[in-house]
């Protein structure tokens, strides 16, 4: 155990590619605690579709032994966070384990959304923030600027930022420095009952379910019982450790510390992230501050492509649950698409994370249907239900009202970009709440309907402002809306897993663009297929896709039919990505693409 | 068409051609070097005893030269080729002797020698009869030097074939019913008449990818067809296949074994072969390369590369594909034996008007042909 004034716990705050991941590496190595031969890229993202996407999804731990300049030893734990809007809740809680964090800025692109987010929650944990800016050997580095945006956008004192290169290694030994000496020591009482915060959960296949903590006041050994005091449950600790980042088993762990235990605790959901960690037998007597439990805000349908790997998808979702409490499934059956799941998700990224993880790790391809939010449907019996699939609401004469969730997003956008960022929060019935400049950038903040982000706000704010724009959202509560159904008929038959939940004023706009999308995406068939979007039994949008007129081979002879047979067979293996709907096959490209809708 | 009964075929394949057409995905090669056809005449007749061994007895109803271009082979070395099968297998009397001819003036020259080595009808490649689409089409003929070619042909051999792209990039319909009825005018009982199929590896397939060539829609494509059917409808030839036309009597009975799924035996460079041997069948092709081919021809008699048993769901899905292509269809007794089973969705495709049965025989109908790819894959499902 180390005492407390050698102690530094830290984060590192920043933008996707603005270079996080690489300087986590570089600290990584400066302190050793990796070989050369073991070093790879993005050494702390273990998934390969973190390192892929540059996300982080898991939150992740280092201890670095580090002797500063003046000689003293230093401990360091670098907490890596999740980087994403959908994971806030997450980053909250792994700030709450630091005392500091480093807000690392690309020196040419400056600050973004995500960035303000997350700082201000650091800030809110009342972290000491060391502004670094980053790619300052780049040809488009712009010190100055960015460290002036960094004191107008963010209000923080950027006259001591640390410049540096994470990619050659330039000017990270004053990070290391800057670390011991500007950011404060952790307190904690080692004689108090133990009090910890539980940061993450994982489930690993030879040790169980790992949980990484940080200690706040005394101590966690071997062989201890302890409890989780949201859920009362106890355990009793096996193994106590830390990561370097190769796990290294202590005896104990004291205050100040990060590190992990395991105790035959089964699953992952029985570990909630923010919950305090106590001694059974001392308990502490109040939890710590800013628990909640994880609520899906995003369903979508997962249904398997093949209808023959129904119980591949249900034990790739069982195994990927195991690792992640936020993720929640529960059996679902429609009429075009067979047996499936209705699946919660933290966020559109977390429902793309799980199904890209299905088809990559578990090789079973999906369809996903429409995302949707969960509305809040009151009866006319004075009952309120909560509804987190368009296809169970109630007929409409039994409905007082519906109340959809609202969020607060902030965008910020280079100026050239603002009007149609305007014209498109005003499309998804935003209200806009605040508009200021900061340079040539601006930044808007408006309330939107959640329901209007989930389908593809994130790609129109994306394509509309040229990749420019950066967003980030906190949910704000319910309000009532002047919702209805739509349904999408495919030759006069009713595909459930279409079905929406829109906003009257935006249903026909919405019923259009879905039909023509479908109509391009079903291919032809031998008889004309009307395909239309209804409210009740009122068509307000419908597009024919015409019959197939010609299609047949010119030439076929004796050296051809081996080739033609092969083609047939090709067919066949295609038909099986398809969904019979009456007489009429959609592929499963129709089901997700007709989702992400470009109105223009 | 007296008799459904397949027959045995014989393959030959010449795979020279003076220039390679844009279109044109068969086997074929340019030699600027003159080719030494003598030699390859031979590799034909030693590969055909290879596979007179494993045909014995099999009386040939027909034998078909293919290619490349098959007008560009000397007379004799058809002869020399044309002996060797009369020795090899009992011969039909009636059996037909086809070759491919381009009409080219110096093509036309060897028509009377073919017609003295046993060639009694020919299928000439006129393609257009329209200078620029000609052209375009990289053919090495004009419109009249075609129609002297193919005049010549009908007077030299029994029964000649009259063959046509449509669908050529810019063709209206307008054009085509007047091109089509001037070829109605000249043919003498028998019309191959072919859309226009960008074919993958053609110079046609990079241009089409380019965008720097444009073919008529499917739409205009499907008109194209329909006046096709209708006009040599008139002229009282039978749609006996998707792209063939003929007066009763003048089908191609070779290219009926290919669609009724005979038996045949393909010698040559790339050549394909199906045999069936008692209640097995056998694909069988042949090295595609022309000089290699003759050298393995020379060390092994034979250049076959590649024989494979067909299972017999294959035979069932290569039966359905080739015998929905003609007018009497299949046998349904037939693929059921093959498949197992009944073909699918058949209710559903009959009452579409799609497909129709008479007796105990699967035929498409007119409507059903022009989406037959489609009929097929619902069949086939």
């Amino acid at each position: 155990m180390t005492d407390l004034r050698h102690i530094r716990n830290f984060s590192i705050i920043a933008h996707i590619d603005h270079g996080k991941s690489t300087l986590a590496d570089r600290l990584i190595q400066l302190c050793g605690a990796v070989s050369d031969r073991e070093m790879v890229d993005q050494i702390l993202d273990s998934m390969d579709l973190e390192r892929e996407r540059g996300i982080t999804i898991k939150a992740n731990t280092v201890r670095l032994d580090y002797t500063a300049k003046s000689g003293e030893k230093y401990v360091l734990n670098l907490i890596d966070t999740p980087g994403h809007v959908d994971f806030a809740y997450e980053v909250s809680r792994s700030l709450a384990a630091c005392e500091g964090s480093l807000l690392v800025v690309d020196a040419s692109q400056g600050v973004e959304a995500q960035t303000l987010a997350n700082v201000y929650q650091a800030i809110n944990n009342n972290h000491e923030i060391i502004p670094v800016l980053n790619k300052v050997d780049l040809p488009a580095a712009e010190p100055a600027r960015i460290r002036q945006q960094i004191e107008d956008v963010i209000g923080l004192d950027a006259s001591d930022a640390v410049e540096i290169s994470a990619k050659t290694g330039l000017g990270v030994p004053d990070v290391l420095e800057a670390i011991v000496n500007r950011l404060p020591a952790p307190k904690g009482d080692r004689s108090a009952p133990l009090k910890a915060l539980l940061v993450d959960s994982w489930y690993d296949p030879y040790l169980g379910v790992v949980v990484l903590l940080r200690i706040v006041d005394g101590e966690i050994r071997k062989g201890q019982k302890i409890k989780l005091m949201s859920t009362g449950a106890s355990y009793q600790v096996e193994r106590v450790g830390i990561s370097r980042p190769k796990r290294e088993m202590v005896d104990k762990l004291g205050p100040g510390e990060i590190g992990f235990f395991t105790a035959a605790i089964k699953q992952v959901a029985d570990t909630r992230v923010g919950d305090t960690v106590t001694d059974e037998r001392n308990p502490a007597t109040t939890p710590l501050p800013g628990f909640k439990p994880a609520q899906p805000v995003v369903f979508a349908g997962f249904f398997p492509v093949d209808a023959a790997r129904f119980e591949d998808l249900r034990d790739a979702m069982g195994k990927l649950r195991l690792n992640d409490a936020s993720f929640s499934f529960e059996m679902e059956t429609s009429a075009a698409l067979g047996f499936g799941f209705r699946c919660g998700f933290l966020g559109l990224l977390h429902l793309e994370i799980i199904r890209e993880r299905i088809e990559r790790e578990f090789n079973v391809d999906v369809i996903t249907t429409a995302p949707s939010v969960i509305y809040k449907v009151n009866l006319n019996d004075g009952s309120q239900i909560e509804l987190h699939n368009p296809v169970d609401l109630p007929d409409a004469n039994h409905i007082t009202s519906i109340e959809e969730p609202w969020i607060e997003a902030t965008i910020l956008v280079p100026d050239e970009y603002l009007g149609s960022i305007l014209k498109l929060c005003e499309d998804r019935r935003g209200r806009q709440k605040q508009l200021t400049y900061a340079g040539t950038r601006a930044m808007v903040v408006y309330d939107l309907p959640l329901n209007e982000v989930v389908f593809d706000f994130y790609d129109r704010l994306k394509s509309v402002s040229r990749g420019y724009a950066s967003f980030d959202y906190k949910m704000v509560g319910y309000e009532e809306g002047d919702l209805v159904r739509m349904g999408i008929l495919v030759n006069a038959e009713a595909v459930d897993a279409l079905a929406m939940i829109v906003h009257r004023g935006r249903a026909e706009q919405r019923g259009r663009v879905m039909c023509e999308k479908l109509k391009e995406l079903i291919p032809r068939h031998m008889f004309q297929i009307p395909i239309q979007a209804a409210i009740g039994g009122k068509i307000v949008a419908r597009e024919t896709l015409s019959a197939l007129r010609k299609d047949v081979t010119a030439k076929c002879y004796g050296g051809d039919i081996t080739r033609k047979r092969k083609l047939l067979d090709k067919q066949k293996e295609g038909k099986k990505k398809m969904r019979q709907f009456g007489k009429v096959e959609i592929p499963q490209e129709a089901f997700i693409a007709a989702l992400k809708m470009d109105e223009n | 068409m007296r008799s459904s009964e397949p027959g045995f075929g014989v393959y030959v394949h010449w795979p020279f051609c003076k220039a390679k057409c844009p279109y044109c995905d068969f086997n074929s090669h340019v030699r600027h070097a003159p080719v030494d056809a003598m030699s390859f005449a031979e590799g034909l007749v030693r590969e055909l005893s290879w596979f007179g061994e494993r045909t014995q007895k099999r009386e040939v109803a027909s034998i078909f030269f293919g290619g490349g271009t098959p007008s560009l082979m000397p007379p004799a070395a058809v002869a020399h080729v044309l002996d060797a099968i009369a020795k090899l297998w009992p011969l039909s009397p009636e059996a037909e002797v086809t070759l491919e001819a381009n009409p080219t003036s110096v093509e036309a020259g060897n028509f009377a020698g073919y017609r003295s080595a046993g060639v009694n009808r020919v299928s000439v490649g006129v393609q257009a009869l329209d200078a620029e689409d000609l052209k375009a089409l990289g053919r090495q003929h004009s419109v009249e030097e075609a129609l002297a070619a193919f005049r010549l042909a009908a007077r030299i051999f029994p029964r000649v074939s009259f063959d046509l792209i449509y669908a050529r990039p810019g063709q209206t319909r307008e054009a085509w019913t007047a091109e089509l009825a001037r070829a109605l005018a000249e043919q003498q009982g028998h019309m191959s008449l072919y859309q226009l199929t960008i074919e993958e590896g053609t110079r046609y397939a990079d241009l089409y990818a380019a965008g720097k060539l444009i073919v008529p829609d499917e739409e205009t494509g499907a008109d194209l067809y329909d006046i096709t059917q209708e006009l040599t409808a008139q002229a009282g030839l039978n749609a006996y296949e998707v792209s063939n036309h003929a007066l009763p009597g003048h089908e191609s009975r070779h290219n009926l074994i290919y669609w009724r799924y005979g038996d045949y035996a393909g010698v040559g460079p790339g050549a394909h072969s199906r045999i069936g041997q008692g209640s097995d069948r056998f694909a069988l092709s042949t090295e595609r390369h022309p000089e290699t081919w003759r050298a393995r021809v020379a060390a092994d008699g034979h250049a076959v590369v590649e024989e494979t048993r067909i299972e017999t769901a294959d035979q069932a899905a290569e039966y359905l594909l080739m015998g929905l292509r003609i007018a009497d269809g299949i046998d349904l007794a037939r693929y059921r034996q093959l498949s197992g089973r009944s073909p699918a969705h058949l209710a559903e495709l009959t009452e579409m008007g799609l497909v129709s049965l008479r007796g105990d025989r699967l035929i498409a109908t007119h409507a059903g042909r022009r989406v037959l790819n489609a009929v097929i894959s619902q069949l086939a499902a």
